[in-house]
């Protein structure tokens, strides 16, 4: 990622994100109160996040592989069962797939 | 002043949510050192993004090889939700002005979660706990930021210290307290599934973006 590229993001991810949440402030409350659009924005963080689980544990570039992170994704999964607060599902990922990434 | 005057549960309330959740700051400042942005450009998106899924999301998708479009794309849709908070908390929070510009910055998961939990306790708590909540998440969440990557800067290769799996371990624990039924599951499975299939055929951080027609299909017709 060049250092422009990385501006970019920065300044678009945050002028759009900034946008939306003042839309809710200006816009009348009927326009987004339309049923199909409220069910489908409230999967939407559901899709995305499921497939960014996908994209940052299970992929590399344009394949689908089996690594070190899934060993960690394991363990996330199985602390998330375990009811574990967020820090400690993140930390126990991140220690399982450094151990994984050595012993290779 | 705001922290003085607000009823003690809501305050209550609105710490031990803002102090929890700016704590994760930490995951965010390591993800985004880890997908290659400065430490300057990766506190920027918690100053000025704000909203803490779709900076995830952002990073995540620079981080997967993805270009700039896909990742704002991932970014804004993550972020729709935040205009139907606003919509709820505008005649709530009752604001004009510069003053609307910052309630709208505050407007996220969880400043309307803690001004809604507040319904019994009347509009007057329900609108402390929205600012309290809000500027309260906003000051942990970046100071925990900037620990994140000056911690994550500090440390060089992410792989070596799994840094590559704490951030899709995010993302698992940001989707985990969304899934309350049996359907969001399946729609969670189903999206994943999605995204494993269609990853061969698309460039890198387009079945990210794409994983949003999972969500469009199940959402359409009424259960």
């Amino acid at each position: 990622m060049s250092q422009t590229t990385a501006w970019v993001v920065v300044i678009t991810t945050s002028v759009a994100c900034f946008s939306i949440k003042l839309l809710g402030y200006y816009v009348p409350a009927g326009w987004l109160a339309h049923p199909r659009l409220q069910r489908v924005n409230a999967l939407v963080p559901i899709s995305l996040l499921s497939a960014l689980v996908v994209a940052e544990g299970l992929v590399s570039k344009t394949s689908v592989v089996i690594d070190h992170r899934l060993a960690g994704l394991g363990v996330a999964l199985a602390l998330l069962f375990a009811k574990a607060p967020f820090p400690v599902v993140v930390l126990g990922a991140a220690v399982t797939s450094a151990v994984v990434y050595h012993l290779h | 002043m705001l922290v003085t005057r607000a009823p003690r549960d809501t305050l209550r309330d609105a710490f031990s949510v803002a102090f929890t959740v700016g704590t994760y700051g930490v995951a965010f400042g390591a993800a985004g050192i880890a997908a290659g942005f400065s430490v300057l450009q990766t506190c920027l998106f918690s100053l000025l993004t704000f909203t803490g899924a779709s900076q995830f999301a952002a990073v995540g998708v620079m981080a997967a090889g993805g270009g700039a479009i896909s990742a704002v794309a991932a970014a804004t849709m993550l972020g729709t939700r935040n205009a139907l908070y606003g919509l709820q908390m505008a005649p709530l929070v009752k604001v004009k002005g510069v003053r609307r510009f910052f309630a709208a910055h505050v407007t996220i998961d969880e400043s309307t979660g803690v001004a809604l939990a507040q319904t019994p306790r009347g509009p007057r708590a329900m609108r402390y706990g929205f600012w309290l909540t809000g500027t309260g998440v906003f000051l942990f969440w970046n100071v925990f930021t900037l620990i994140g990557a000056l911690g994550a800067k500090a440390l060089g290769n992410p792989a070596a210290w799994g840094l590559d799996a704490a951030v899709p371990a995010a993302f698992l624990g940001l989707l985990w307290p969304r899934l309350t039924s049996t359907f969001l599951r399946v729609v969670a499975v189903s999206s994943m599934v999605f995204a494993m299939i269609v990853t061969p055929w698309l460039s890198a951080g387009v079945p990210i973006v794409a994983s949003v027609l999972v969500a469009v299909v199940f959402g359409w017709r009424e259960r």
